[in-house]
């Protein structure tokens, strides 16, 4: 079972707390109804499945109920860093410190 | 014979508290401490079962949690039947009644045992290449038989009636295994000052120490001071010590799964106590000092009753005071099957020689058991096990193939090919092992986890080395986990038997193209042949190897022999051992009862339970209750001598005529509340709602990105920012979580709050030409009129004295209401409806009532019409989409070339040519009958009911196109022949409306 640092409520806490949400940083267009189909079927359809670093939203639903955003390594299955909803994707440099701090 | 193999002056238990036990009936007596392995071998008992495949007899290979063959099944009570039990890890207590397995008639002669003459047609890949043919065989004949003639234990029949407890913890250092190492990364890190849990599966802390006599740990009996040490530390608040507890799977960042074992060994176990408790264990740092497991020699007929571990025999030796036998043989690879050796002869045991496949074996353990005259055989080998039930000799010859047979009598014979080092946690923490050449082992690589490995199991070969490395790691586990309090001294040590990696592999007698049975692994009766012979037969990965031959798949997850098997595979692929690689680890390390995981989530506690507020009035009124995922909701409310066909009827007759009253309280509700509330539901529904009047309802529809239908309900606008939303019964959550996601992430930016109000609010539902007159009276300050509230309005106002959102809709096609009240005053508020409907006949109906009601007016249920690729348009609810709309969740995937493509399912009406036939729901549609099959299936029924409303059947279904289809015959395919249907408009009572305005 993992642990998960929420964002929110500033703590580490067991992942029966939480629920995955897929992928991150996958923004919803602003002007949907007129995308094309291929940039419809980005939006819904297409996600990454890196080994790795990944980008995956969670929500604290036994917790404080808010959606978030997560850093995690799909090899060790080990959080590098989580942050709030609406926060900038984290660049290399970013998680890189976040490992090193871990 | 009492105890003839009990050596006086040997071992820790105390001679006078004996325990009485029975093996297949016949009674015993053993000494408390023994375990049940132990106990047998003290009145000279071997033989304990036979084996899965070729019924061969077994006696007990090790004396600890590898063990491999002596499975026998203890008997408590009726209910109480534990099969599989290792007879070397069950503790003996008073009255322990055990039954030996896979046998029949009797354990000394077993009808079963010709599989064992039939040998060569049982070889590896055996049922997968003979049971082939014919296909219908398989389940009827092949199977059935299989399965009765091999086998272990028998699950028992009855429920289990223990109880099973589960605790979470936290600590700064777990220390797994209580041996040496372990004892000593405890100490330090105790010392340290850090949180510690001490876990091991013995009853006992010492590990392998319990195999030593002259071992001395700072300056005492290394076995006492293990004791003292632990007895010290459990004193100490900051550490636990869990024994009998073993840790069997290591999960992701330090989570350790633990199952500790409260009772088995009990002989009266305290009814209040679980019988089993699961820790999951968190720890900043864990040490493993798990230890290192012997490994049989490999050689003919090697696993006669009498051939063990040359530790088990110490095992028993120093710890039980039982000697394994009169007349032991010793055979080995390695030096520590000598002390084995020195301690029986010490003990008066005859060993009348020790075979040792090295040409020149040197140094003191050799010395010492030259020095008491023991025959040391160097550069021999023994090439078969002699005897049946049990060995009588060791033929031996020298490993050149020189010489002379010779056949020395023996009653045991212990074997030793060297030590595996225990990876099994290791490996489970996701981290790398690493092949060390010179010693013939994997040794743990780096770490992935927090953790350290620590003696045996790190490799570390003697006493001295075990508890400095254990030492080491838990004053490093400290501070790393924050925790320290200067240098802690380290133990000093003298003695000990040192151990090593050895050969792994066949002994030679069982090299290649010699056709015996030299098993590697014994509890999947896998021999050498059997892993030569998936080599020849293309199995070149150690994975496939392992799946053709089951070698190491045994619940003892090939303790023993993996690494046997691994080196016979790489020997014919003529590859290096790291190359062909080693199987996964996988958790547990020893079976885990289903009790333990389960814990207390049984019965009634395994989902909760939900009931309406008004669950005890439909009891009182005799409703039939149905499960809809967790709710318990009134199904149907049967009169004295009514069946459910009957009762079903009258409610639906009753509805149309006069009025029904229905609890509704399972729908989701949500209140959408803040200045953007509108706007948040015009994204979130296809419909439009900022022109929704205050007081207003409407029924609104939800669909996922991709389109489709994902939810409905009815809306309720209580003030310009405030909407009273509900949703399906089980969509609930999902659709609470869908809104809150879409808040939080796509649209912050409104000023929008939610809450789940569905427990909140009790739901009456009253529908029927009555439902006006029957609540009228009960109500304060809401004008109730026609044009005051007509269809599709909310008013709040009071209702028997207690405040209510009064919603006139309807999902019967009936005038109606649904009274929601505050949840605690829901039976008060149902009774007064009761009473104020008496006088019209008010009758209560149930779900299905209301699902018949529902299709004779086409309104689907989402989930039961729909399933998850219905469009609007599909279900004929283009209307409630906003047309002038520029956004809401769906819009663009209703606009993908599969949705609005021609010929999709449509939603349509189905009536059967003879109308007394009902359809079965979820049966396929068909444009010709005559077709050969498989059929062109053009869509299926999602509702079908028997209509007493209109006298016949009705039903709804998805058809390819449907609604080009008007007035066509189908057929529906059904093992009694197709049933003819004509395709209608899905609304079959009241096609106008009319009645919802009355």
């Amino acid at each position: 079972m993992l642990l998960i640092r929420c964002p929110y409520c500033e703590e580490e806490r067991p992942e029966l707390e939480f629920r995955g949400a897929g992928e991150a940083h996958i923004a919803r267009p602003a002007d949907i109804a007129s995308v094309s189909d291929e940039a419809f079927e980005a939006f819904f359809f297409l996600r990454d499945n890196p080994k790795g670093i990944t980008y995956e939203r969670w929500r604290h639903m036994h917790g404080c109920a808010r959606f978030f955003n997560a850093v995690r390594d799909t090899v060790s299955d080990r959080f590098v860093m989580t942050y709030k909803a609406g926060e900038p994707k984290p660049d290399a440099k970013t998680i890189e410190k976040a490992r090193a701090g871990a | 014979m009492t105890q003839a193999y009990r050596i006086a002056g040997k071992g820790r238990l105390s001679p006078a508290r004996e325990a009485r036990f029975t093996f297949d009936g016949r009674t015993m007596t053993g000494l408390e401490g023994d375990t049940l392995a132990s106990a047998l071998l003290a009145n000279g008992v071997h033989l304990v079962g036979r084996s899965f495949k070729y019924h061969r007899p077994r006696g007990m290979l090790s004396a600890g949690a590898e063990e491999p063959n002596a499975l026998v099944g203890i008997a408590r009570d009726a209910t109480r039947q534990t099969p599989n039990v290792r007879a070397t890890v069950q503790e003996l207590y008073d009255g322990l009644a055990a039954v030996s397995q896979n046998r029949w008639p009797s354990l000394t002669f077993d009808v079963g045992a010709m599989n064992d003459l039939m040998g060569p047609f049982f070889a590896a890949g055996f049922y997968y290449k003979t049971f082939m043919w014919p296909k219908a065989a398989w389940k009827r004949l092949y199977e059935p038989v299989i399965r009765a003639a091999a086998g272990l234990g028998v699950a028992p029949g009855e429920a289990d009636p223990d109880r099973y407890a589960n605790r979470f913890a936290h600590c700064d250092v777990l220390v797994i295994g209580a041996g040496p190492a372990g004892l000593a990364a405890a100490k330090a890190a105790a010392t340290s000052g850090a949180s510690v849990i001490l876990a091991d599966e013995q009853p006992q802390v010492g590990g392998s120490l319990r195999l030593e006599t002259d071992a001395t740990i700072d300056g005492r009996d290394a076995f006492d001071w293990a004791q003292a040490l632990a007895a010290d530390l459990a004193a100490r608040d900051n550490v636990r010590i869990l024994t009998r507890t073993t840790a069997f799977g290591y999960y992701a960042q330090n989570m350790v799964g633990l199952t500790e074992r409260l009772t088995d060994h009990v002989a009266r176990p305290d009814p209040a106590m679980p019988r089993e408790r699961l820790w999951q264990v968190r720890a900043k740092r864990v040490v493993l000092a798990i230890g290192a497991i012997e490994r049989h020699m490999v050689f003919a007929e090697n696993d006669r009753p009498g051939v063990m571990l040359a530790s088990a025999a110490r095992s028993y030796l120093n710890h039980f005071g039982v000697a394994v036998g009169r007349k032991v043989g010793i055979y080995t690879a390695n030096d520590s099957a000598y002390a084995a050796a020195i301690d029986l002869r010490n003990a008066g045991i005859d060993v009348p020689a020790i075979v040792d496949l090295r040409d020149n074996p040197q140094g003191e353990a050799v010395d010492a058991a030259r020095k008491l005259g023991i025959e040391v055989l160097a550069g021999h080998a023994v090439i078969a096990a002699n005897g049946r039930l049990r060995v009588s000799a060791m033929t031996v010859e020298r490993t050149n193939g020189g010489g002379s047979k010779r056949v020395i009598p023996v009653d045991a014979l212990v074997t030793s090919s060297g030590w595996t080092p225990s990876l099994h946690l290791f490996s489970q923490s996701h981290g790398k092992v690493a092949w060390d050449a010179e010693n013939q082992r994997f040794l743990p690589g780096n770490n992935v986890q927090d953790l350290f490995s620590a003696g045996a199991c790190n490799g570390a070969t003697d006493l001295e080395t075990a508890i400095a490395e254990g030492h080491d790691a838990g004053e490093a586990s400290a501070r790393l986990a924050g925790r320290s309090s200067g240098a802690v001294a380290r133990p000093a040590t003298s003695g000990g038997a040192a151990i090593s990696g050895g050969m792994i592999g066949a002994a030679p007698g069982a090299e290649k193209g010699k056709q015996v049975k030299a098993f590697v692994d014994f509890q999947n009766d896998v021999t050498a042949k059997d892993i030569r012979l998936a080599v020849q037969e293309g199995m070149h990965s150690i994975e496939h190897v392992k799946r053709f031959t089951t070698n190491g798949m045994a619940t003892d997850q090939g303790k023993t022999s993996n690494l046997h098997g691994l080196a016979i595979a790489a020997e014919m692929l003529g590859r290096d051992i790291p190359q062909v690689g080693l199987t996964t680890f996988r958790a547990p390390y020893t079976p885990v009862t289903f009790g333990a995981i389960v814990g207390h989530a049984r019965g009634e506690l395994f989902d909760p339970t939900r009931r309406t507020p008004m669950h005890g009035e439909a009891e009182k009124l005799g409703a039939v209750f149905e499960d809809v995922g967790q709710w318990k909701r009134a199904w149907y409310f049967p009169r004295a001598g009514e069946d459910m066909h009957a009762a079903v009827n009258r409610e639906c007759k009753a509805v149309r005529t006069s009025a029904g009253i229905f609890d509704a309280s399972t729908l989701g509700k949500i209140e959408v509340v803040g200045p953007d509330a509108a706007e948040f539901l015009e994204l979130l529904y296809t419909n439009p709602w900022k022109k929704l009047g205050v007081g207003r309802l409407r029924y609104g529809i939800m669909l996922r990105e991709d389109g489709f239908i994902y939810d409905d309900g009815v809306v309720g606008r209580l003030a310009e920012d405030r909407f009273h939303v509900t949703t399906t019964t089980g969509g609930a959550p999902r659709v609470m979580n869908h809104m809150e996601d879409y808040l939080q992430t796509e649209f912050p930016h409104l000023k929008v709050w939610l809450t789940s109000i569905s427990e909140q609010w009790a739901v009456i539902a009253v529908q029927g030409p009555k439902a006006r007159e029957i609540v009228a009276p009960l109500v304060e300050g809401i004008d109730m009129s026609n044009e005051a509230m007509p269809h599709m309005s909310v008013r709040e106002g009071r209702i028997c004295g207690v405040p209510t959102r009064l919603f006139r809709m309807s999902f019967t096609g009936e005038a109606g209401y649904e009274i929601n009240v505050p949840a605690d005053y829901g039976p008060a508020v149902w009774r007064a409806v009761m009473e104020s409907g008496a006088a019209h006949g008010i009758t209560p109906y149930g779900t299905e009532a209301m699902h018949v009601l529902r299709a004779e007016k086409g309104y689907i249920i989402v989930g039961q019409d729909t399933d998850g690729t219905v469009t609007p348009q599909d279900a004929g609810l283009d209307w409630a989409i906003g047309k002038a709309k520029t956004d809401f969740v769906g819009i663009r995937g209703l606009k993908r070339p599969d949705l609005v493509r021609q010929g999709r399912k449509q939603l349509v009406g189905l009536k059967t040519r003879d109308p007394k036939v009902v359809l079965e729901e979820g049966a396929q549609i068909v444009e010709n009958r005559d077709q050969p099959a498989p059929m062109t299936m053009i869509g299926h029924v999602t509702s079908s009911y028997w209509s007493e409303n209109c006298g016949r059947s009705i039903a709804l279904a998805l058809v390819a196109g449907g609604r080009a289809r008007m007035g066509k015959t189908l057929h529906v395919p059904m093992p009694g022949g197709a049933i003819a249907v004509e395709v209608t408009n899905p609304v079959f009572f009241d096609e106008e409306g009319g009645r919802l305005n009355g």
